[in-house]
């Protein structure tokens, strides 16, 4: 049976277990240990973790100050308050001087569930994407972000990564000898009618909708694009040219996250339908997490929608 | 102190001074009035006070400084020139678009400068970040900042004092530049935060209060806080805002703006007799 397990799990203890090898690597957290997993960091190496209570801004400028002596710092709080609240702190204090500090927005998406809208960050991808030189990672699932988390200790610069609150299904091990790379997405499932590009726990999703697809003779390609920014354009490319429709499907507002980043290098470069799946431009709000997705059609039978409009302007 | 060591942190102020003022006539653009205030203050910190080598600016022993009002980059970059950081020549490039010395303090381009900044409220915490670094390595360099009063209406400064308090980081300095104005006039009618003695102490920090333009206070007051231990370290300097142009002088309309040519010609009149007066 395959390994189930939340991305913000797989984190911790990755970074955790990465403690003794990296001792320039330090941790922070707003009050949320428990919940943004970073917990497991501070049992690992107690020494090295840092709460900072509940003052985001602060925890990012610290952060930069012990980047700038030579430590690796990685911030941990929920995406809402890591790129919302500390959004200038992150522009101005880590990304325009280049500073070494990650930045973990753990709880992304509308799968926080009960907790409502307020905690639902869903416009993370868009803002982050947004400040130059920032990288931006959404891995899907417990495999991926193990060795995204290493690559990152390993990455010189600012870089942000949202993980997500639910567990979700590993996936990427069906590659045999998978290696995560910044900025180089992964053909997860092949197919020649359209391609589904998907990010964090979508991916899942778009795997599923693919099987709804092969059972009415449409055959989805799907890739998995951990790295919104940089985006891997030889890639997107690659599946316009030879499957001539792109699906895009996030759990973020459709506007200005993965689904922009694909539409906007396709119509530059490539035109080819592009259809956005996620959320519509709306607020979230309570309920069960699978509930609230399906809710907002953030789910298989939404990306299998979108498939067909994107079918339809193709022809 | 000797009276010839209080007389060379003067002339040095005042060459610097003129410096500034000059930068932000050529660039016709620029934060005079709070640069001046502080330039007492940043000159006795690059000059006695710190541990730093022109000629080894990332040395990682050594102290740092971050300058959390960043729109006094006519202070920086003048002490930093002075002190043999970078040329003086490169003044001239200040805020222009062929040059790299840019409008708020930047580090990437300027040898000497430990933090790039010009968002209010944010660098201290980078100082607070820098301090904790030296705890945790066990180094025993210091790290200083100076805020500007009206910057203290900024939330995250109190954040960032709360955390330096927590982590009982004796080996932080601030000072605070009291010149009591900021752009839309008088700190105690924009947004009042005093009373700054009593909200600091109740943050955790020594606070120790001194005429910003007195060296010999100054450097006490920095030797006091390098005395003391288990808690960081605010200064309350109070400042006259345009020190040392007599139209500048408390005045808040010189926040940011650049002298025309025949108002330049007096501000640097004025400085060059000071200078002659201290080099005489």
């Amino acid at each position: 049976m395959a390994e189930k397990i939340a991305t913000r799990e797989a984190y911790g203890r990755a970074l955790a277990a990465l403690a003794d090898r990296y001792p320039e690597l330090v941790c922070f957290d707003a009050d949320l240990a428990g919940a943004t997993m970073s917990k497991f960091f501070k049992e690992a190496a107690p020494e090295r973790f840092f709460d900072m209570g509940i003052a985001e801004a602060n925890m990012v400028g610290v952060a930069a100050g012990m980047s700038l002596c030579g430590y690796k710092p990685f911030v941990n709080t929920f995406a809402m308050f890591a790129a919302g609240r500390a959004w200038e702190q992150v522009r101005n204090t880590v990304c325009y001087p280049g500073l070494n500090v990650k930045v973990i927005g753990s709880h992304g998406g509308l799968s926080v569930g009960e907790d409502g809208a307020t905690h639902q960050c869903i416009e993370d991808f868009a803002i982050m994407r947004a400040i130059p030189g920032m990288t931006v990672l959404c891995p899907c699932d417990g495999n991926e972000m193990r060795q995204a988390v290493e690559a990152l200790v390993n990455y010189e610069g600012p870089a942000y990564m949202r993980l997500g609150r639910l567990a979700v299904e590993t996936v990427t091990d069906s590659i045999p000898g998978y290696k995560f790379e910044i900025g180089k997405g992964v053909t997860l499932r092949d197919g020649t009618d359209v391609t589904i590009i998907a990010v964090g726990m979508n991916v899942q999703m778009a795997l599923a909708a693919a099987e709804t697809l092969a059972a009415e003779g449409i055959s989805a390609r799907v890739i998995d694009m951990h790295t919104i920014k940089p985006l891997d354009r030889e890639l997107v490319l690659k599946a316009a040219k030879e499957t001539g429709a792109i699906v895009t499907t996030e759990e973020a507002n459709i506007l200005g996250g993965l689904g922009a980043a694909v539409a906007e290098l396709l119509a530059e470069e490539y035109p080819v339908p592009v259809v956005r799946h996620g959320v519509n431009d709306e607020f979230g709000r309570s309920g069960k997490a699978p509930a609230v997705l399906d809710a907002y059609g953030v789910n298989a039978a939404g990306i299998v929608e979108k498939v067909k409009k994107a079918l339809a302007h193709k022809k | 102190m000797e009276n010839c060591k209080i007389k060379q942190l003067q002339l040095a102020a005042a060459k610097a001074r003129l410096l500034g003022v000059q930068m932000v006539h050529d660039a016709a653009s620029g934060h005079p009035g709070g640069s001046l205030s502080c330039m007492d203050v940043l000159t006795a910190l690059y000059n006695g006070v710190m541990r730093i080598d022109p000629a080894d600016p990332k040395n990682p022993d050594r102290d740092r400084f971050v300058m959390s009002k960043g729109h006094c980059s006519p202070a920086v970059y003048p002490v930093l020139a002075l002190r043999g950081f970078f040329p003086v020549e490169n003044l001239k490039m200040f805020r222009r678009i062929d040059g790299h010395m840019s409008g708020h303090v930047e580090m990437k381009y300027n040898p000497g400068v430990d933090m790039s900044t010009g968002s209010l409220g944010q660098g201290i915490s980078v100082a607070v970040g820098m301090a904790l670094a030296g705890k945790q390595s066990g180094k025993d360099y210091r790290v200083y900042a100076i805020l500007g009063d009206g910057e203290l209406a900024e939330g995250q400064v109190w954040e960032a004092f709360m955390s330096a308090a927590k982590y009982k980081l004796d080996n932080l300095c601030a000072c605070v530049d009291v010149n009591g104005l900021q752009i839309d006039g008088a700190t105690k009618d924009v947004m009042p935060t005093e009373p700054l003695d009593k909200k600091f102490e109740a943050f955790g920090c020594h606070v120790i209060k001194i005429d910003g333009h007195d060296f010999e206070q100054i450097n006490a007051a920095y030797a006091e806080a390098a005395a003391t231990k288990g808690q960081p370290t605010v200064i309350l300097a109070r400042t006259v805002k345009g020190k040392g142009v007599s139209f500048m002088e408390n005045n808040a309309g010189w926040h940011g703006k650049a002298p025309n040519d025949e108002q330049f010609a007096q501000a640097k009149a004025e400085l060059e007799a000071q200078i002659k007066e201290l080099e005489g």
